[in-house]
Parts: structure tokens; C-alpha cells; sequence
């Protein structure tokens, strides 16, 4: 698969500025609206429209029986989500923060992942489950947890994992008509987050990344929140004279792994940054394809950057050394490419 | 084998289904000589992996599936060759997928513990003790949502009643007035451990608990779980809501085929008390030749019938080629 680049050239008239909440909330609605068999469960979706207020009017709209309130059971609504799924139904079950999939793992990964599989082709579970990741958000240990890397390791699920409202948007509603179980995580931090999303719809295919900055010296791939960091510190590169590509992967699971060897293999050094954490993690998994598939460009080692291997602490002056930031990732690319 | 009619919406007193018994124990004959089939697979080491028994349980899986339609769902468990075939399968695609061949349920890919068979309703056994709970109540959420009026049951064992995704299950079942049946076959034994030294209190209390409809039934006379699951089937497909059947009853063989020495943990005597006394398929043939709805000779007829048709079918499954290595990497993903 190709990177995409084209698919952001909407025109100018139609497209709007909206959050990334709004971007989910929009997408769910217009699923909803053409297909009857969507549906949302989860705890506090309905008139509370979640905690971060990503749902708010959907209720509205859809009623009760399509937004459903569910009891704090994030097991049992994962549960719930597969059973619909595999009779007829499109449940997308709301996980309200991602450090919570732990309660859900046996559902996902010994059911939904690998019932289509175990049946034999015959049974589908279309299922999506809408999560969060990302710290500083000042949440602690157990609220901040970036863990899209546990389900990117099981075959048979497919993971997104978006950085920007218009991706955020065209993502989701793939994920949605997708007859696969998709885990989409929402970095919590960029809800408030504003860009262009064109009025007409639109989707965009699971498996495909996108060049979010064209560069030559460096190539910054990354995930979800940390796009964000990577567009900040070629910024930074740019005034050091470093031109920094940054590859957004898009999705971890389909992988698209010729877009960021192409990508590698034209600037001949890499570095992959990601919220979840460093060890065993998809900066490991990402960094070992670009090896593979770009070592004789390389001109530097593939350097790996995700967040510190301890609990994740509540204190700001001790969460925030967690997590990779703008200046780390512009320092690692310059000592890259000799700079320093 | 043709399947008889199934009953409609009405409920049907059980008195007026005399002759439907005879049909009853030829179900349960076929689930007890294909157990015995698969156990010979095993002991002769023809068959990969292993199996878990459903031998002594069979009044469970026909009295219930019997009062369902084939569009009715089942969700089953590592122990379920039973409910597959109470529910529909037929036994050359059991065989074939027992022994890891393409003409198989699943193509080979689930083997004995996840047999699944849209074609009947059998959205697929489950190895994770509990595990399909979560599925079986929202398949019941679909349907409520889809508006048609089927129903489900979720099989599961003693063992299921220590996980909590059950609990989470049952809870949303109750407050959403969902139509699954929750049939819970206390075989006795969690495994290797009886029980009564795994769980407090009542069993049927934690249902209760959820407002559910619920009943302590003896699970080895096919002619009671049958009453009881028309009860609870009628009054899902309606819209009443869920039930709760505790069925008791026994597993005659150990948790699998390789558990043959098992007195540590379960006493001969009561094996045999229960293989004795306590055995559906004699309990029901009993009840038949009393009524003169069957006479000794009928019955035995109806035994070698069936164990024709499962030569025949372990013939063909035994044929049949395993699947294509390149299928490994198919129906990863849809």
C-alpha cells in the first residue's frame, strides 16, 4: 500500500475546523444514520455523552436503544459487543480509558480476535471498540496508560490509531464498516485539538499511512499523540537546518510497511516515537521493519523513543519526563544526523 | 437424520409429546455413542489433542435444544460436543473437525473445544471457562434490537460460576429483559475439584440476586430439563426476559479423555452410583418402555441404527484430506 498524501486536498469551501472530539462524534452520527445495525454501548455514553463529552447530543438524535447506558462492567459490555456483532449487528462498545482494556483482554483477544479464524472463515465479528491513551493529563497510573501495543500483538484484530480530526473522522468510519474487531484509541489529550475536516463525507482505508510533513534528512515515524510531537520538532530541526519527514502511521495493525521503508529509504535515518511503553512495545516492532526493509540506506542506527518504563506518576514534575516531547525527539535527530 | 418439527411459539404440554420421546433418546444415544467414538479416537491415538466428555450430561443438551428452533442460538462450551449435535450438527463435519480435517466445522482450524455451525445456531463452543457468556447475552441484545423473536441459550458449567463476566452477563440480561437462557450444568466438579470447595453459598442465589427467573431441575431426566426450557424459552420469546436453569447433573467419564485416574479427587463408588442409578439414557428408556411407547428390542434397534450412522461418519471423516497448508494464513481477518 502507498502512502496517501492526496486525500487531504479537500477543497477550501467545504472544509471546516472541528475538534477531534467533534470529528468522532460527527463520524459516529453518519454511520449511525446509514446503518441501523450501529450501535453505541458503554458507561456514561448516553446523556453524559462521556466524561470528555466526545458523544454529547448522540442520544439525541438516536435514543436510548441505540446509546446504550451501560453498568460498569467493561468485561461484559466487550462481551455484549461480540455476541451483537457475530448476529447482525455493528456495536461500537466506548472504553472509557484505555488503561481499562485490561478488563476487557479475554473478549478481545480470546474471542473477538479469533473467532473468525477458529470457525473457520464462518463467523464475523465487526466489532469497535473506542478507547483512549495519552498522559499528562495529571490521571495517575492507572488513567494514563498508552496501550495499543497488547492489541497490536494479536492477530486478528485491527488497530487505529489516529492523530488528526480529518484522520480521526475518515478512520472511524472504516473502522465502523470494517467486518473485522477494531480497537481505535483516541490520544484523550487531543480531543480539543482543531483541523481542517471537510462538510462532504469522506473515509479513509485501514492499513494506509500518511506523510503529515515531506522531509529529505530524517524520517519521524509516528503514532496517535506523539504526531503531533514529531510535527513539532521538525519544526525545530527546521530552524537547525534538519529536514525532518514525519510519517504517521495511521494504523499499527494493518501495518503499512512499505510507506515508511520508502520513507526511510529516501532520508537513510529513523527515528519512531510513541506514547506506549518503550520495552516490547511498537516502537520496537516498527524500528525492526524499517531495518529489514531499509538497511542498506541506513546511515544511522533506528532509534526508538516511548514512554519511560515505570508506572506512569501523578506528580506533573515527574509525569512529564515520561513521555517523549518536541525537544527530545529534535535532540535525538540531530545527534542522527550529526548536528550536534 | 431428519429433524423432527420443532415446537412453535405455543408451549406444548409434555403429555401430548409421547412420541416425541423416542426421538429424544435417539439424541441422546447419538451424543453417547459419538463421546464413546471419540473417546476409542483418543485412546488410539488417532486423534490430535484431546476431548472433554460430555457422556452423562446428554438430558441437558436435547431436553434444551429441543425446545429451541434452528434459529435459535446456542453458545457452548469446552465440553460441548453435545450441544452441537442436540442443536443440529451433523456428525461426519464433528468427526471431520475433531480430527483436524477440512471438512470439518471449522475447516480444522477450531478443533474439539470451539465448534461453531451458523447453519444451526451454534455461534461456537468456547474453551475459556465462562467465556461465552459475554457473547450469548449480547447475541440476545441483537436480537431485541433486531426485533425478531429468537432466543438464546448460554450453556456453561459449575466451573463458569466462579468468573465474573457471568455476573456482568446476567445483570445486563436482567435490566435490558433479554431473552437468553443462562443453563448451568453442575457436573459437580470444577475440573479436578468438587464444587462445593469453590463456591459459597446457593447456586441458584446468584441469579436470584439479578431478579432472574430461576430453577433447580434434575438434570438427568431429559423429560424435566425439557419442561423446564420450554418454560424459560416460551417466556424469553415473548419478551419475559431471562432464566436461570441450574441443571444437576454428572459427568460419567473425567474431565478429559486423558484424566483416567481420578479417584484422588472423585470416590469410584459415586461414579458408579451415578453410572448406575442415575444414567438419562436409561432413566428416559425406563420412562418409554413403562409407557409402551418402546420395548427393549425398539430400543436396542435404535442403538445399532445410530451406531451405523457414526461408522459410517467416522469412516468419511477418517478419509477426508486435512487442509491445504497455505490454509494457515486464511480467515485471519474478514
Amino acid at each position: 500500500m502507498k502512502a496517501n498524501t492526496e486525500n487531504r486536498s479537500v477543497s477550501e469551501t467545504s472544509t471546516r475546523q472541528i475538534t477531534f472530539a467533534q470529528a468522532i462524534n460527527e463520524a459516529l452520527a453518519e454511520e449511525m444514520r446509514r446503518d441501523p445495525t450501529v450501535f453505541i454501548i458503554g458507561e456514561d455514553v448516553a446523556e453524559a455523552g462521556t466524561p470528555f463529552k466526545v458523544l454529547s447530543g448522540l442520544v439525541k438524535e438516536f435514543g436510548t436503544k441505540r446509546v446504550i447506558d451501560s453498568p460498569i462492567s467493561e468485561a461484559g459490555i466487550a462481551g455484549i459487543g461480540v455476541g451483537a456483532a457475530m448476529t447482525g449487528m455493528r456495536p461500537v462498545v466506548d472504553i472509557m480509558f484505555g488503561d481499562f482494556l485490561t478488563l476487557t483482554m479475554d473478549q478481545l483477544v480470546n474471542q473477538a480476535a479469533k473467532i473468525h479464524y477458529m470457525s473457520g472463515g464462518k463467523l464475523k465479528v465487526p466489532l469497535v471498540l473506542r478507547t483512549t491513551l495519552g498522559a499528562t493529563r495529571r490521571s495517575a497510573a492507572q488513567h494514563s496508560q498508552s496501550l495499543h501495543a497488547w492489541v497490536s500483538h494479536i492477530p486478528g484484530l485491527k488497530v487505529v490509531v489516529p492523530a488528526t480530526p480529518y484522520d480521526a473522522k475518515g478512520l472511524l468510519k472504516s473502522a465502523i464498516r470494517d467486518d473485522n474487531p477494531v480497537v481505535f484509541f483516541e490520544d484523550k489529550m487531543m480531543y480539543q485539538l482543531k483541523g481542517p475536516v471537510p462538510q462532504e463525507e469522506y473515509t479513509i482505508p485501514l492499513g494506509v499511512a500518511d506523510i503529515k510533513r515531506v522531509g529529505t534528512d530524517v524520517t519521524l515515524v509516528a503514532t496517535s499523540s506523539m504526531v503531533q510531537v514529531a510535527l513539532d520538532a521538525a519544526d525545530r530541526l527546521d530552524e537547525a537546518g534538519v529536514s525532518a519527514e514525519v510519517v504517521d502511521v495511521r494504523t499499527t495493525v494493518p501495518l503499512d510497511k512499505e510507506a515508511l521503508i520508502g520513507s526511510v529509504k529516501k532520508t537513510s535515518r529513523a527515528i519512531v516515537i510513541d506514547e506506549g511503553y518503550e520495552s516490547y512495545g511498537v516502537t520496537a516492532e516498527i524500528a525492526s521493519i524499517i531495518a529489514d526493509g531499509a538497511f542498506y540506506y541506513l546511515d544511522a542506527p533506528v532509534k526508538r523513543m516511548g514512554a519511560m518504563d515505570v508506572p506512569v506518576p501523578f506528580s506533573p514534575v515527574l509525569e512529564d519526563q515520561t513521555v517523549p516531547t518536541p525537544d527530545a525527539v529534535a535532540a535525538v535527530a540531530k545527534t542522527l544526523c550529526n548536528k550536534i | 437424520m431428519s429433524r423432527p418439527k420443532q415446537p412453535k411459539t405455543q408451549p406444548v404440554s409434555v403429555e401430548k409429546f409421547d412420541e416425541r420421546w423416542l426421538h429424544f433418546y435417539r439424541q441422546m444415544v447419538k451424543i453417547r455413542l459419538f463421546e464413546e467414538e471419540v473417546n476409542q479416537l483418543y485412546l488410539g491415538a488417532k486423534m490430535p489433542g484431546l476431548a472433554h466428555l460430555y457422556i452423562g450430561e446428554e438430558a441437558v443438551a436435547v431436553g434444551v435444544c429441543e425446545a429451541l428452533r434452528r434459529t435459535d442460538y446456542i453458545t457452548s462450551t469446552h465440553r460441548g460436543h453435545g450441544h452441537c449435535i442436540a442443536k443440529g450438527a451433523t456428525l461426519d463435519k464433528m468427526f471431520a473437525e475433531l480430527l483436524g480435517k477440512e471438512a470439518g466445522y471449522c475447516r480444522g482450524k477450531g478443533g474439539s473445544m470451539h465448534i461453531a455451525d451458523q447453519e444451526s445456531g451454534n455461534l461456537g463452543a468456547n474453551a475459556i471457562v465462562g467465556g461465552s457468556a459475554g457473547i450469548a447475552t449480547g447475541a440476545a441484545l441483537s436480537i431485541q434490537m433486531r426485533g425478531t423473536d429468537q432466543v438464546v441459550v448460554c450453556f456453561f458449567g459449575d466451573g463458569a460460576l466462579g468468573q465474573g463476566l457471568l455476573y456482568e452477563s446476567m445483570n445486563m440480561a436482567a435490566l435490558w429483559k433479554l431473552p437468553v437462557i443462562y443453563v448451568c450444568e453442575n457436573n459437580q466438579y470444577n475440573e479436578y475439584t468438587h464444587y462445593s470447595e469453590t463456591t459459597a453459598g446457593p447456586l441458584t442465589a446468584r441469579a436470584e440476586a439479578f431478579g432472574i427467573q430461576t430453577e433447580s431441575i434434575d438434570g438427568q431426566d431429559v423429560r424435566i430439563v425439557h419442561k423446564a426450557a420450554v418454560k424459560s424459552v416460551e417466556k424469553a420469546r415473548v419478551g419475559g426476559g431471562p432464566s436461570f436453569i441450574l441443571c444437576n447433573t454428572y459427568r460419567f467419564h473425567g474431565h478429559h479423555v486423558g484424566d483416567i485416574d481420578r479417584a484422588y479427587y472423585r470416590p469410584k463408588r459415586e461414579e458408579e452410583e451415578w453410572k448406575s442409578r442415575r444414567d438419562p439414557i436409561q432413566i428416559l428408556g425406563h420412562w418409554l418402555i413403562k409407557n409402551k411407547l418402546a420395548d427393549a428390542s425398539s430400543l436396542s434397534q435404535i442403538k445399532s441404527e445410530i451406531a451405523t450412522d457414526i461408522k459410517r461418519a467416522l469412516d468419511a471423516a477418517l478419509q477426508a484430506p486435512y487442509p491445504e497448508t497455505d490454509e494457515v494464513t486464511q480467515h485471519v481477518y474478514a
